[in-house]
Protein backbone atom coordinates (compact mmCIF):
# COMPACT_ATOMS: atom_id res chain seq x y z
CA UNK A 1 0.00 0.00 0.00
CA UNK A 2 2.67 1.89 -0.06
CA UNK A 3 2.96 4.75 -3.16
CA UNK A 4 6.21 4.98 -4.44
CA UNK A 5 7.60 8.24 -5.97
CA UNK A 6 6.84 8.42 -10.16
CA UNK A 7 3.04 6.92 -9.58
CA UNK A 8 1.01 9.60 -8.58
CA UNK A 9 1.29 13.29 -10.18
CA UNK A 10 2.43 16.24 -8.73
CA UNK A 11 -1.38 17.87 -8.34
CA UNK A 12 -2.08 14.87 -6.55
CA UNK A 13 0.14 14.60 -4.15
CA UNK A 14 0.21 17.91 -3.63
CA UNK A 15 -3.71 17.53 -2.89
CA UNK A 16 -2.86 14.68 -0.13
CA UNK A 17 -0.07 16.66 1.63
CA UNK A 18 -2.33 19.91 2.47
CA UNK A 19 -4.85 17.64 3.71
CA UNK A 20 -2.68 16.17 5.82
CA UNK A 21 -1.03 19.38 7.08
CA UNK A 22 -4.09 20.04 8.91
CA UNK A 23 -4.61 16.94 10.62
CA UNK A 24 -1.55 16.13 11.80
CA UNK A 25 -1.80 19.90 13.42
CA UNK A 26 -4.99 18.75 14.91
CA UNK A 27 -3.31 15.62 16.21
CA UNK A 28 -0.25 17.61 18.08
CA UNK A 29 -2.98 19.89 19.58
CA UNK A 30 -5.17 17.08 20.62
CA UNK A 31 -2.18 15.13 22.11
CA UNK A 32 -0.72 17.69 23.17
CA UNK A 33 -3.90 18.37 25.63
CA UNK A 34 -4.05 14.85 27.09
CA UNK A 35 -0.85 13.21 26.44
CA UNK A 36 0.78 12.33 29.70
CA UNK A 37 3.85 11.17 29.91
CA UNK A 38 3.11 7.64 30.96
CA UNK A 39 1.70 6.96 27.06
CA UNK A 40 5.40 8.17 25.43
CA UNK A 41 6.85 4.62 25.62
CA UNK A 42 3.21 2.94 24.47
CA UNK A 43 3.21 5.27 21.18
CA UNK A 44 7.23 4.43 20.88
CA UNK A 45 5.93 0.72 21.02
CA UNK A 46 3.32 1.79 18.58
CA UNK A 47 5.40 3.40 15.80
CA UNK A 48 8.14 0.90 16.37
CA UNK A 49 5.34 -2.39 16.52
CA UNK A 50 3.85 -0.58 12.82
CA UNK A 51 7.30 0.13 11.16
CA UNK A 52 8.16 -3.95 12.02
CA UNK A 53 4.68 -5.54 11.21
CA UNK A 54 4.69 -4.01 7.39
CA UNK A 55 8.26 -5.76 6.95
CA UNK A 56 6.03 -9.17 7.07
CA UNK A 57 5.17 -9.14 3.59
CA UNK A 58 2.51 -11.83 3.05
CA UNK A 59 2.61 -13.64 -0.55
CA UNK A 60 -0.16 -14.57 -3.05
CA UNK A 61 1.22 -17.42 -4.15
CA UNK A 62 2.60 -16.59 -7.74
CA UNK A 63 1.31 -13.33 -7.60
CA UNK A 64 1.63 -10.56 -5.24
CA UNK A 65 2.40 -9.11 -1.37
CA UNK A 66 1.27 -7.12 1.26
CA UNK A 67 0.78 -6.55 4.48
CA UNK A 68 -1.16 -5.38 7.35
CA UNK A 69 -0.13 -2.33 9.10
CA UNK A 70 -1.06 -2.61 12.87
CA UNK A 71 -2.66 0.50 12.96
CA UNK A 72 -5.71 -0.35 13.61
CA UNK A 73 -3.89 -1.94 17.25
CA UNK A 74 -2.13 0.95 18.01
CA UNK A 75 -5.29 3.20 17.39
CA UNK A 76 -7.56 0.62 19.82
CA UNK A 77 -4.63 0.97 22.35
CA UNK A 78 -3.72 4.67 22.18
CA UNK A 79 -6.80 6.01 20.06
CA UNK A 80 -6.74 7.46 16.39
CA UNK A 81 -4.75 10.55 16.95
CA UNK A 82 -1.97 9.30 19.15
CA UNK A 83 -2.01 6.09 16.45
CA UNK A 84 -2.14 9.02 13.46
CA UNK A 85 1.36 10.21 15.03
CA UNK A 86 3.08 7.22 15.36
CA UNK A 87 1.93 5.31 12.29
CA UNK A 88 2.96 8.61 10.45
CA UNK A 89 6.78 8.56 11.89
CA UNK A 90 6.92 4.59 11.15
CA UNK A 91 5.61 5.63 7.48
CA UNK A 92 8.16 9.03 7.34
CA UNK A 93 11.38 6.93 8.21
CA UNK A 94 10.34 3.82 5.84
CA UNK A 95 10.11 6.59 3.00
CA UNK A 96 13.43 8.38 4.08
CA UNK A 97 15.86 5.82 5.25
CA UNK A 98 14.52 2.73 3.65
CA UNK A 99 12.91 4.07 0.23
CA UNK A 100 9.66 2.04 1.02
CA UNK A 101 6.91 4.61 -0.23
CA UNK A 102 7.80 7.64 -2.18
CA UNK A 103 9.14 10.97 -0.56
CA UNK A 104 6.32 12.61 -2.53
CA UNK A 105 3.74 10.47 -1.73
CA UNK A 106 4.32 10.72 2.29
CA UNK A 107 0.96 13.05 2.48
CA UNK A 108 -1.18 10.17 -0.09
CA UNK A 109 0.57 7.25 2.12
CA UNK A 110 -0.11 9.24 5.49
CA UNK A 111 -3.55 9.67 4.41
CA UNK A 112 -4.82 6.04 3.87
CA UNK A 113 -2.41 4.38 6.07
CA UNK A 114 -1.96 7.26 9.08
CA UNK A 115 -5.68 8.28 9.14
CA UNK A 116 -8.05 6.40 7.41
CA UNK A 117 -6.93 3.37 8.74
CA UNK A 118 -6.86 4.47 12.68
CA UNK A 119 -10.30 6.31 12.10
CA UNK A 120 -11.96 3.87 10.60
CA UNK A 121 -10.81 1.15 12.66
CA UNK A 122 -11.42 2.80 15.55
CA UNK A 123 -15.18 3.96 15.72
CA UNK A 124 -15.59 0.20 13.96
CA UNK A 125 -13.94 -1.22 17.04
CA UNK A 126 -15.50 1.60 19.38
CA UNK A 127 -19.39 0.91 17.43
CA UNK A 128 -18.97 -2.74 17.71
CA UNK A 129 -17.85 -3.65 21.17
CA UNK A 130 -20.32 -0.89 22.28
CA UNK A 131 -20.72 -1.14 25.97
CA UNK A 132 -19.49 -5.22 26.55
CA UNK A 133 -17.42 -5.54 29.35
CA UNK A 134 -13.71 -5.35 28.78
CA UNK A 135 -12.93 -8.86 28.93
CA UNK A 136 -16.01 -10.44 26.52
CA UNK A 137 -15.27 -12.37 23.43
CA UNK A 138 -17.15 -9.51 21.83
CA UNK A 139 -14.31 -7.05 22.25
CA UNK A 140 -12.11 -9.94 20.21
CA UNK A 141 -14.12 -9.90 17.54
CA UNK A 142 -14.81 -6.05 17.38
CA UNK A 143 -11.48 -5.66 17.01
CA UNK A 144 -10.83 -8.27 14.43
CA UNK A 145 -13.63 -6.85 11.97
CA UNK A 146 -12.33 -3.77 13.03
CA UNK A 147 -8.79 -4.69 10.99
CA UNK A 148 -9.94 -6.62 8.35
CA UNK A 149 -12.96 -3.72 7.19
CA UNK A 150 -10.48 -0.59 7.78
CA UNK A 151 -7.43 -2.40 6.07
CA UNK A 152 -9.69 -2.93 3.06
CA UNK A 153 -11.35 0.70 3.20
CA UNK A 154 -7.68 2.16 3.19
CA UNK A 155 -6.95 -0.31 0.10
CA UNK A 156 -9.63 0.72 -1.90
CA UNK A 157 -8.66 4.63 -1.26
CA UNK A 158 -5.46 3.97 -2.46
CA UNK A 159 -6.52 2.01 -5.41
CA UNK A 160 -8.86 5.23 -6.03
CA UNK A 161 -5.53 7.49 -6.15
CA UNK A 162 -3.69 5.01 -8.46
CA UNK A 163 -6.29 4.57 -10.66
CA UNK A 164 -7.64 8.50 -11.28
CA UNK A 165 -4.31 8.87 -12.52
CA UNK A 166 -4.23 8.34 -15.75
CA UNK A 167 -7.30 10.45 -16.25
CA UNK A 168 -6.02 13.11 -14.50
CA UNK A 169 -2.32 13.01 -16.26
CA UNK A 170 -1.50 11.47 -20.13
CA UNK A 171 0.85 12.82 -23.06
CA UNK A 172 -0.84 14.18 -26.05
CA UNK A 173 -0.44 10.75 -27.60
CA UNK A 174 -2.38 9.19 -24.41
CA UNK A 175 -0.36 7.82 -22.84
CA UNK A 176 -0.11 7.95 -18.84
CA UNK A 177 2.27 9.74 -17.51
CA UNK A 178 2.25 7.91 -14.19
CA UNK A 179 0.34 5.12 -12.73
CA UNK A 180 -0.65 3.52 -16.06
CA UNK A 181 -3.71 1.18 -14.30
CA UNK A 182 -7.33 2.90 -14.22
CA UNK A 183 -10.31 2.88 -11.98
CA UNK A 184 -11.49 0.01 -13.70
CA UNK A 185 -7.77 -2.25 -12.92
CA UNK A 186 -6.29 -0.65 -9.62
CA UNK A 187 -9.32 -0.42 -7.91
CA UNK A 188 -10.87 -4.05 -8.05
CA UNK A 189 -6.93 -5.25 -7.76
CA UNK A 190 -6.32 -3.57 -4.28
CA UNK A 191 -9.60 -4.11 -2.79
CA UNK A 192 -9.52 -8.15 -4.32
CA UNK A 193 -6.22 -8.39 -2.53
CA UNK A 194 -6.99 -6.96 0.80
CA UNK A 195 -10.56 -8.54 0.59
CA UNK A 196 -8.47 -11.63 0.24
CA UNK A 197 -5.62 -12.18 2.22
CA UNK A 198 -4.24 -9.22 3.56
CA UNK A 199 -7.30 -7.99 5.61
CA UNK A 200 -7.47 -11.27 6.98
CA UNK A 201 -3.49 -10.60 8.32
CA UNK A 202 -4.59 -7.36 9.98
CA UNK A 203 -7.98 -8.93 11.86
CA UNK A 204 -6.06 -11.69 13.41
CA UNK A 205 -2.86 -9.37 14.78
CA UNK A 206 -5.28 -7.15 16.33
CA UNK A 207 -7.25 -9.41 17.26
CA UNK A 208 -4.79 -11.78 18.85
CA UNK A 209 -3.28 -8.59 20.76
CA UNK A 210 -6.35 -7.72 22.24
CA UNK A 211 -7.20 -11.11 22.98
CA UNK A 212 -3.98 -11.64 25.16
CA UNK A 213 -4.32 -7.91 26.69
CA UNK A 214 -7.49 -8.92 28.30
CA UNK A 215 -6.41 -11.30 30.05
CA UNK A 216 -2.77 -10.25 30.79
CA UNK A 217 -3.08 -6.84 31.28
CA UNK A 218 -6.16 -5.28 30.80
CA UNK A 219 -5.58 -1.57 32.02
CA UNK A 220 -4.15 -1.01 28.08
CA UNK A 221 -7.41 -1.38 26.92
CA UNK A 222 -8.84 1.92 27.41
CA UNK A 223 -12.22 0.90 28.94
CA UNK A 224 -9.93 -1.31 31.43
CA UNK A 225 -8.41 1.49 33.31
CA UNK A 226 -11.42 2.73 34.89
CA UNK A 227 -11.08 1.89 38.44
CA UNK B 1 6.04 -1.10 34.09
CA UNK B 2 6.10 -4.54 33.49
CA UNK B 3 3.96 -4.94 30.16
CA UNK B 4 6.20 -2.31 28.47
CA UNK B 5 9.08 -4.44 28.79
CA UNK B 6 7.12 -7.41 27.93
CA UNK B 7 6.11 -5.51 24.74
CA UNK B 8 9.36 -4.56 23.34
CA UNK B 9 10.57 -8.27 24.22
CA UNK B 10 7.76 -8.75 21.68
CA UNK B 11 9.34 -6.12 19.44
CA UNK B 12 12.40 -7.59 19.41
CA UNK B 13 10.52 -11.36 18.71
CA UNK B 14 9.41 -9.74 15.53
CA UNK B 15 12.71 -8.36 14.30
CA UNK B 16 14.40 -11.93 14.79
CA UNK B 17 11.50 -13.40 12.97
CA UNK B 18 11.33 -10.27 9.89
CA UNK B 19 13.12 -12.15 6.98
CA UNK B 20 10.20 -14.01 7.09
CA UNK B 21 8.50 -11.24 4.95
CA UNK B 22 11.61 -12.07 2.63
CA UNK B 23 11.64 -15.26 2.27
CA UNK B 24 7.95 -16.47 2.33
CA UNK B 25 6.99 -14.48 -0.61
CA UNK B 26 10.60 -15.61 -2.71
CA UNK B 27 9.48 -19.27 -2.02
CA UNK B 28 5.90 -18.32 -3.03
CA UNK B 29 7.23 -16.84 -5.65
CA UNK B 30 5.48 -13.99 -5.31
CA UNK B 31 6.84 -10.83 -7.42
CA UNK B 32 6.14 -7.09 -5.91
CA UNK B 33 3.55 -5.08 -3.86
CA UNK B 34 0.79 -4.00 -7.34
CA UNK B 35 1.58 -0.31 -7.72
CA UNK B 36 5.05 -0.82 -6.22
CA UNK B 37 6.95 -1.78 -9.07
CA UNK B 38 10.54 -0.45 -10.30
CA UNK B 39 10.96 1.30 -13.69
CA UNK B 40 11.83 -1.62 -15.40
CA UNK B 41 9.26 -3.53 -14.44
CA UNK B 42 6.81 -1.41 -15.50
CA UNK B 43 7.96 -1.68 -19.24
CA UNK B 44 8.01 -5.50 -18.97
CA UNK B 45 3.66 -5.27 -17.40
CA UNK B 46 2.34 -2.04 -19.09
CA UNK B 47 4.42 -2.13 -22.18
CA UNK B 48 6.25 1.03 -21.42
CA UNK B 49 7.44 3.61 -19.15
CA UNK B 50 5.33 6.30 -18.23
CA UNK B 51 7.34 9.90 -18.57
CA UNK B 52 6.56 10.73 -15.51
CA UNK B 53 7.19 8.11 -13.62
CA UNK B 54 10.58 7.76 -15.08
CA UNK B 55 11.63 10.64 -14.24
CA UNK B 56 10.32 10.69 -10.71
CA UNK B 57 10.68 7.23 -9.56
CA UNK B 58 14.74 7.87 -8.75
CA UNK B 59 14.15 10.70 -7.00
CA UNK B 60 15.24 10.15 -3.69
CA UNK B 61 18.02 7.74 -2.72
CA UNK B 62 17.21 6.21 0.51
CA UNK B 63 20.42 4.93 2.24
CA UNK B 64 19.11 1.44 2.93
CA UNK B 65 17.04 1.38 -0.07
CA UNK B 66 14.46 -1.95 0.06
CA UNK B 67 15.92 -3.05 3.77
CA UNK B 68 19.09 -4.33 1.81
CA UNK B 69 22.84 -2.74 2.24
CA UNK B 70 23.66 -0.86 -1.32
CA UNK B 71 25.33 -3.20 -3.54
CA UNK B 72 23.71 -6.12 -2.33
CA UNK B 73 21.43 -6.84 -4.75
CA UNK B 74 23.12 -10.09 -5.86
CA UNK B 75 23.81 -10.89 -2.60
CA UNK B 76 21.88 -14.59 -1.75
CA UNK B 77 19.07 -14.85 0.63
CA UNK B 78 20.91 -15.27 3.70
CA UNK B 79 22.75 -12.08 3.30
CA UNK B 80 20.02 -10.37 2.63
CA UNK B 81 17.92 -11.71 5.55
CA UNK B 82 20.88 -10.41 7.76
CA UNK B 83 20.66 -7.03 6.32
CA UNK B 84 16.51 -7.09 6.83
CA UNK B 85 17.05 -8.27 10.67
CA UNK B 86 19.60 -4.69 10.52
CA UNK B 87 17.35 -2.53 8.98
CA UNK B 88 14.33 -3.89 11.36
CA UNK B 89 16.21 -3.08 13.88
CA UNK B 90 17.26 0.05 12.95
CA UNK B 91 13.93 1.04 11.24
CA UNK B 92 12.58 0.13 15.60
CA UNK B 93 15.73 2.31 17.02
CA UNK B 94 15.00 5.18 14.74
CA UNK B 95 10.81 5.03 15.11
CA UNK B 96 11.57 4.73 18.96
CA UNK B 97 14.21 7.54 19.13
CA UNK B 98 11.78 10.24 17.24
CA UNK B 99 8.83 9.07 19.26
CA UNK B 100 10.54 10.09 22.54
CA UNK B 101 11.87 13.31 21.03
CA UNK B 102 8.38 14.36 19.76
CA UNK B 103 7.54 13.46 23.21
CA UNK B 104 9.26 15.78 24.50
CA UNK B 105 7.68 18.98 22.08
CA UNK B 106 4.09 17.45 22.84
CA UNK B 107 3.93 16.64 26.69
CA UNK B 108 4.76 20.55 27.85
CA UNK B 109 1.50 21.30 29.95
CA UNK B 110 2.15 23.32 32.50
Amino acid sequence: MHIPDGYLGPGTCGVFYLIMLPIWTAASRIVKKTLNSRQVPLLAIGAAFSFVIMMFNVPIPGGTTGHAVGGVLVAILLGPWLACIAITVALVIQALLFGDGGITAIGANCFNMAFILPFCGYYIYKAISYKSPVDSMRRVLAAGIAGYIALNIAAGVTGFMFGIQPLLYKTASGQALYCPYGLNVALPVMLGEHLLIFGWVEAIVTALVVKYLQKHSPELLPEGRKP
Amino acid sequence: MRTISKFWIFIGGLIVLSPLGLLLPEHFKAGSAWGEWGADEMKDLAGYIPKGLEKFSSLWSAPIPDYAFKGWEEKPLSSLSIAYVFSAAIGVLVCAGVVFILGKFLDKKE
